[in-house]
């Protein structure tokens, strides 16, 4: 197994305040804006972009939490059998514009299912979508992020892997994961 | 500990303390779904489940049905009494014609005891089973141990007393492996001639007084008296049997604690249990109706994650 640093620390945070600028330049003061992290590991990102606007804007904007797992189309057709995470939206979503947010964007499949659980909660007049790391050629559907923290070259064996201190690594890092078996 | 250790829900004898943990943690996010503005996710969208019962049956058909519909499944409904098992088609002939269909589970209800496992080993079909005679009756089992973990979190060391009429109760021998499976201590308590000879097997305490199975327990399971399924007289009268072993307000009263009230329904109102304690804040009658609906999602929905594409 071979492991490459996309990104360390200091970049992370770097590029998680650039996320930041970027939507307060698209959002303003997120007067009708909600924040969903998609669950399970969409949901870290999530809650240091919110905390992150929190300081920028002086407010307490609201973060809700989202899982697909009854929503894809994948369901028995995995290798291994899926596990549901809890899903917390505690506010309205009709007629908000909704940021979803993840940390890699790769076939597609998941945010697809996002978009058809999203709706079970109401109609939203806008969505979003904001990835850390973006896998490029390795799109099953037609699906792009509005918000992207970086774009990186990817083939099918290879797995990004996204340490958060908050789940209790050493430090922030993305890395890239090569297995040599593949 | 991710999926399932069985391919069929014929009993709770047949799962493992890890197998009802699981179903559990679904059902919590079912509920969830279950509470909802759109109650529904397409999970099962490409499953056709067949819901065969015959025996009649009120809130387990609807409650089956609701599941598998807010799981998206196509949903086909047999019931017996008019249907050609009338002029004598056989159970495995029934049940091979409606999976000539394309059916991919069944939940069935039966009067004979083992019928579920039986027509596992005989059809390709995850089966469930919805109650077989007088002997199992797993997803209600599931939803009643579901239900006072909702109250209590651990059942671990808990009191819970069946009482009633436990010789003609497939809920009973369902609750009592549940229970012991989740680590709790059960007493089962009626008139002697409704309690089977073998029970004390089962590893249960075992008394014939209501007063001493109440002080006892954290919480009472009370049974219906099932009148449908007694062919002799096992006591008296109804009057007798609600006077000596009916749970009322007074007996509760004089407790000096407070317990938690189930009753599987349908209810007798004045026999097994009085109206005003069947009402009461300790019962928690509604929600394990309520239960009844994620916990029977959660198990169509795992025994799907089991099937072969």
């Amino acid at each position: 197994m071979e492991k490459r640093l996309i990104l360390d620390t200091d970049l992370l945070q770097i590029t998680i305040n650039r996320l930041v600028e970027e939507l307060i330049e698209n959002h303003k003061d997120f007067q009708n804006t909600v924040l969903i992290g998609l669950q399970p590991r969409g949901k870290f990102l999530a809650q240091r972009i919110q905390k992150r606007l929190n300081e920028r804007l002086n407010k307490d904007l609201p973060l809700g939490l989202l899982d697909t797992t009854f929503y894809r189309d994948d369901f028995r057709r995995r290798d291994t059998p899926l596990q549901a995470n809890a899903t917390k939206i505690p506010f309205i979503i009709e007629d908000k514009k909704v940021i979803l947010i993840d940390d890699v964007l790769f076939t597609g499949r998941t945010v697809r299912a996002a978009l058809d659980a999203m709706i079970a909660f109401g109609r939203p007049r806008l969505v979003e979508l904001l990835t850390f790391i973006d896998r490029k050629y390795t799109r099953d559907l037609p699906i792009q992020a509005d918000y992207v923290g970086r774009r990186v070259n990817t083939i099918k064996t290879q797995r990004v892997l996204v340490e958060w201190t908050d789940q209790g690594a050493e430090n922030d890092k993305i890395w890239l994961v090569t297995n040599e078996e593949q | 500990m991710t999926n399932l250790s069985v391919n069929h829900l014929l009993g709770i004898k047949d799962l493992t303390a890890d197998d009802i943990q699981l179903i559990f943690q679904t059902a919590d996010h079912f509920k969830e779904v279950i509470n909802r503005p759109i109650k529904k996710v397409p999970s099962l969208r490409d499953i056709t489940i067949a819901n065969i019962f015959f025996e009649n049956s009120t809130r387990t058909k609807l409650s089956f049905e609701l599941a598998e519909k807010r799981l998206s499944a196509d949903v086909v409904n047999f019931s017996s009494s008019n249907s050609s098992v009338k002029k004598g088609e056989t159970l495995l002939d029934t049940v091979n014609n409606i999976l000539s269909m394309k059916v991919d589970m069944v939940v069935m209800r039966h009067s004979s005891p083992g019928a579920a496992h039986f027509l596992s080993r005989n059809i390709q079909a995850n089966i469930v089973n919805a109650g077989d005679g007088t002997h199992e009756h797993p997803t209600q089992a599931l939803l009643d141990t579901y239900s006072i973990r909702e109250q209590i979190q651990d059942l671990k060391g808990k009191k819970v007393a069946i009482i009633g009429d436990i010789l003609h109760s497939r809920v009973a021998l369902s609750n009592i492996y549940a229970l012991k499976k989740l680590g709790a201590e059960v007493m089962v308590c009626g008139p002697a001639t409704l309690l089977p000879r073998y029970i004390s097997e089962l590893g249960v305490e075992i008394s014939w007084d209501v007063k001493e199975a109440l002080e006892w327990c954290d919480i009472a399971n009370i049974l219906r008296i099932q009148l449908e399924r007694q062919q002799l007289k096992y006591f008296p009268s109804l009057r007798e049997y609600s006077l000596y072993y009916g749970v009322n307000k007074k007996l509760l009263d004089g407790l000096g604690k407070e317990i938690i009230l189930m009753h599987p329904g349908p209810i007798n109102r004045g026999v097994e249990i009085s109206s005003d304690v069947a009402d009461s804040k300790q019962s928690i009658i509604l929600n394990q109706v309520e239960n009844g609906v994620a916990i029977r999602m959660a198990v169509l929905y795992l025994l799907a994650q089991k099937r072969q594409n």
